[in-house]
C-alpha cells in the first residue's frame, strides 16, 4: 500500500490520539511534530496558514521587526530603488491592501491600520497555474507555494498572474545589496523571481517562521487549518477575519483581524 | 542549400540595405550582451510593470504572423487564384514574424540559458507552454510549406500531394497562435484590463488589419524595386481584408470601453483612464493612445471609401496609418496599460530605455533581413520560371 506523507502523518496522529486517549498538546497547536527523516523536530501541517492581527500590529508604530527578521534570514537584498526592490513581507496602506474594504468615511483607526503583506500561499494559486516550468508549485503535503530558483527562467508570468503583488524579480545582481549574509540560506542570482516561502526551511528544523518569532506583539499566529480545534481554527471561529480579494477565488491562507 | 545562393547575388542597393540591417542587428546584439551582463534592470521595466516593449512587440508580431492565413485560406482552400503571387510572400512574412516573436520572448527572459526548461518540464496548465508549442509549430509548418512549394515551382513540377493537408492544418494553426497568445493575458484574475473574453477576437481582428497592411506595403515596394507585380486585383482584395479587420478591431475596442464605463467598475475603467487621460498626473502614454485612436478613425474613413481605398496613390498611406495605429495600440498600450495601476493601486509608469530600444530595433532589423532574403529567393525562383 502506498500512502502519501500527508496521509501517513494524519494516520500516525490519529493512532497516537488513540493510544494516549487525549488531545495532543503541542507547543504549536495544530502542528503535528512528526518523525520526519530530515529532522526529528520538523513542524508539519496539512495546510499552513497565518492570522495577522492588524490591531496588535499597529500597537508598535513604525515597527519593522518582522520585516527585518525575514529579510535578514532569507538574504533579501536591500535595494534602494522602487523599480528593482525585492520584498518578501512589507507594510502597505490599508486601502491598497483591501481595496474593497475601503470607504472614505471609514473609522480612522481602521483606515490607518498598516497592513502587513506577504505571499498568500493561496489554496488555488494563479502563479502556480501559469508557471511554464513548474518552478513554482504548491507543496502537496502542507499547501506552501514553493519556488525553485534554479529552475525559474525569469519569464515573470507568475508576477503578472499574482493579484497581490507578492512576487519580486531580481532585475539586477542582488548579492551586492545584502549587508549581512546568512550562510544558512541561499542567495539568489539575477533574473529569477522570489517571494516568501512560509519559512519552509525553518519549519523543517522545527522553527516557526521568522516573522512570527520576531513580532513583539504576537500579532502573527501560524498554524494548521486542517486540524479542527487548532489554535488558528479557534481564533478564526471566534474573531471576524478578512482575506485579500476573496472574490478572485484564489483562497488566500493569510487572514487578517482588523 | 535551400536555394540560399539566390540571396547572395544582388545589386549594390540590395547589399547596402543588407549591410544597414546587419549593422542594426549587431547594435542590438551588443545591447543584448550588456543586458545579459547587468540583468533586465537596464530596461525600463519594474516590480510593478513587469512586462514592457519586448512582450508587447511579441504580441503584435504574433498577429502579423497569424495574418498570413488571410492569403493562405482563400488561395488554398477556395482556390482563389488572384492571391497566387502574394501567398508565398505572406508565408515568408509569417516565418519572419514568428522568428521575431520567439526572439522577443527570448530577450525578455531573466535566465535565457534555462529557456529549454519549458520543454524539459512541460506544464500543460501554463498558456506559455502552449504558446511556445503553437509558435514553434507554426514556424515549422510555414517553413515546410514555403520550402516545398517553392522548390517544386523551381523544378517546374507540381508540389507533392502530402503538402496539401499540411497547408490545411496551417490555417486553424494560425488562428490558434493568436488565440493562445491572448489566453496568456485574458486568464489572469488580478489584471482587469485583460480579463475579457473579447481579447482573443480583438487580437485576431487587429492582426487581420495590421498584417495585410504590412503585406500590401511590401508588395508595393517589391513592385517598385523589381518586375514582380502581385496584381492590382490582389492588392485591392487585401485592402478589403484590412478594411474588415480594422472595422472589427475598432468595434471590439468600443465594446470594451462600453462595458468598462457603463458598468462603472473602477478596476475596469482605471486602465483605460490611465491610457487615455492619465491617472493622478501620470500620463506618459496619453499622446500615444490618442494618436492611435485618431489614426484608427482616419484610416477607417479612408478605407470604407472605395474610391480612395482602390486608389494606389492613397493605398500606401492608408496602410501606414493602419499599421502605426495598431502598433501603438497593441505593441505598446495593451501590455503596458494592463500593469498600470498595479494590483496594489500603485501608478508606476514605464518607458523603454535606450538599451531596450536598441535590442528591439535589432530584432526588427533581423526580421526585415529575413523578409528581404526570403523574398529575394522567392522572386529569383519565380523570375527564372518566367524566363523559361
Amino acid at each position: 500500500m502506498i500512502i502519501s506523507r500527508k496521509k501517513f502523518l494524519k494516520l500516525t496522529g490519529i493512532s497516537m490520539l488513540a493510544v494516549t486517549g487525549e488531545r495532543l498538546t503541542e507547543p504549536l497547536a495544530g502542528a503535528v511534530q512528526s518523525a520526519s527523516s530530515e529532522s526529528p523536530r520538523a513542524l508539519t501541517a496539512g495546510r499552513w496558514a497565518m492570522v495577522i492581527d492588524l490591531k496588535k500590529c499597529a500597537r508598535e508604530e513604525n515597527c519593522t521587526k518582522c520585516i527585518d527578521a525575514c529579510h535578514l534570514s532569507h538574504n533579501v537584498p536591500d535595494i534602494d530603488n522602487k523599480a528593482h526592490e525585492i520584498k518578501w513581507i512589507w507594510k502597505e496602506e490599508f486601502k491598497h491592501a483591501f481595496p474593497s474594504a475601503h470607504n472614505e468615511f471609514q473609522a480612522k483607526h481602521i483606515e490607518s491600520l498598516p497592513a502587513l503583506l506577504l505571499c498568500n500561499h493561496c489554496d488555488n494559486p494563479p502563479c502556480v497555474r501559469v508557471c511554464p516550468t513548474k518552478a513554482t508549485w504548491k507543496r502537496e503535503e502542507d499547501g506552501i507555494v514553493m519556488m525553485d530558483w534554479h529552475r525559474c527562467i525569469g519569464c515573470r508570468y507568475c508576477m503578472a498572474a499574482c493579484p497581490y503583488g507578492s512576487r519580486s524579480f531580481n532585475w539586477i545582481e542582488p548579492r551586492q545589496y545584502i549587508a549581512e549574509q546568512n550562510p544558512d540560506f541561499p542567495t539568489r542570482t539575477k533574473g529569477v523571481v522570489e517571494k516568501c516561502t512560509f519559512c519552509e526551511s525553518r519549519l523543517a528544523k522545527g522553527k516557526l517562521p521568522a516573522c512570527v518569532e520576531a513580532c513583539p506583539q504576537n500579532a502573527i499566529l501560524f498554524g494548521d487549518l486542517d486540524v479542527a480545534g487548532s489554535e488558528i481554527r479557534q481564533l478564526l471561529e471566534s474573531e471576524y477575519a478578512i482575506r485579500r480579494k476573496p472574490e478572485l477565488g484564489t483562497k488566500p491562507e493569510i487572514f487578517y483581524i482588523v | 542549400m535551400f536555394m540560399f545562393e539566390k540571396a547572395l547575388t544582388g545589386s549594390r542597393k540590395y547589399w547596402y540595405w543588407i549591410l544597414c540591417l546587419l549593422a542594426l542587428v549587431f547594435l542590438g546584439f551588443l545591447a543584448y550582451l550588456r543586458q545579459l551582463e547587468v540583468g533586465l534592470g537596464i530596461t525600463g521595466m519594474s516590480r510593478d510593470v513587469t512586462w514592457g516593449i519586448y512582450i508587447a512587440q511579441f504580441t503584435f508580431f504574433v498577429g502579423v504572423a497569424a495574418s498570413a492565413v488571410m492569403v493562405v485560406l482563400p488561395y488554398y482552400l477556395h482556390n482563389y487564384k488572384t492571391f497566387g503571387k502574394v501567398t508565398i510572400l505572406g508565408e515568408f512574412l509569417a516565418i519572419s514574424a514568428v522568428s521575431m516573436c520567439m526572439l522577443f520572448i527570448f530577450v525578455d527572459m531573466g535566465q535565457p540559458g534555462r529557456v529549454m526548461n519549458v520543454m524539459l518540464h512541460p506544464t500543460l496548465n501554463s498558456p506559455m507552454f502552449w504558446d511556445s508549442v503553437s509558435l514553434g509549430g507554426y514556424f515549422l509548418l510555414n517553413a515546410i510549406i514555403a520550402l516545398i512549394t517553392l522548390s517544386a515551382e523551381r523544378k517546374g513540377i507540381a508540389p507533392p500531394k502530402w503538402i496539401r493537408p499540411v497547408i490545411i492544418i496551417s490555417i486553424p494553426w494560425a488562428i490558434s497562435i493568436h488565440t493562445v497568445t491572448a489566453f496568456l493575458y485574458s486568464g489572469l484574475p488580478g489584471r482587469s484590463f485583460w480579463l475579457t473574453a473579447i481579447l482573443a477576437p480583438r487580437f485576431l481582428a487587429s492582426a487581420f488589419a495590421a498584417g495585410p497592411a504590412l503585406l500590401i506595403l511590401l508588395c508595393l515596394l517589391i513592385r517598385k524595386l523589381t518586375r514582380y507585380d502581385v496584381g492590382q486585383e490582389a492588392l485591392r482584395k487585401l485592402a478589403v481584408i484590412v478594411t474588415y479587420g480594422m472595422i472589427l478591431n475598432v468595434f471590439f475596442l468600443l465594446m470594451e470601453v462600453f462595458t468598462a464605463f457603463y458598468s462603472g467598475i473602477p478596476e475596469h475603467m482605471e486602465h483605460f483612464r490611465y491610457l487615455f487621460v492619465g491617472l493622478e498626473g501620470h500620463n506618459a502614454l496619453v499622446p500615444w493612445m490618442w494618436t492611435s485612436a485618431i489614426l484608427a478613425v482616419v484610416s477607417l474613413l479612408l478605407l470604407v471609401t472605395p474610391r480612395i481605398r482602390n486608389n494606389e496613390k492613397w493605398l500606401p498611406a492608408i496602410c501606414v496609418i493602419v499599421f502605426v495605429s495598431l502598433w501603438i495600440d497593441k505593441g505598446l498600450g495593451l501590455i503596458v496599460g494592463g500593469f498600470i495601476p498595479s494590483p496594489l493601486g500603485a501608478i508606476t509608469e514605464y518607458a523603454p530605455t535606450l538599451y531596450e530600444i536598441s535590442i528591439t530595433l535589432g530584432i526588427w532589423a533581423l526580421g526585415f533581413l529575413m523578409v528581404t532574403v526570403f523574398y529575394k529567393i522567392a522572386l529569383s525562383v519565380r523570375e527564372e520560371g518566367f524566363s523559361k
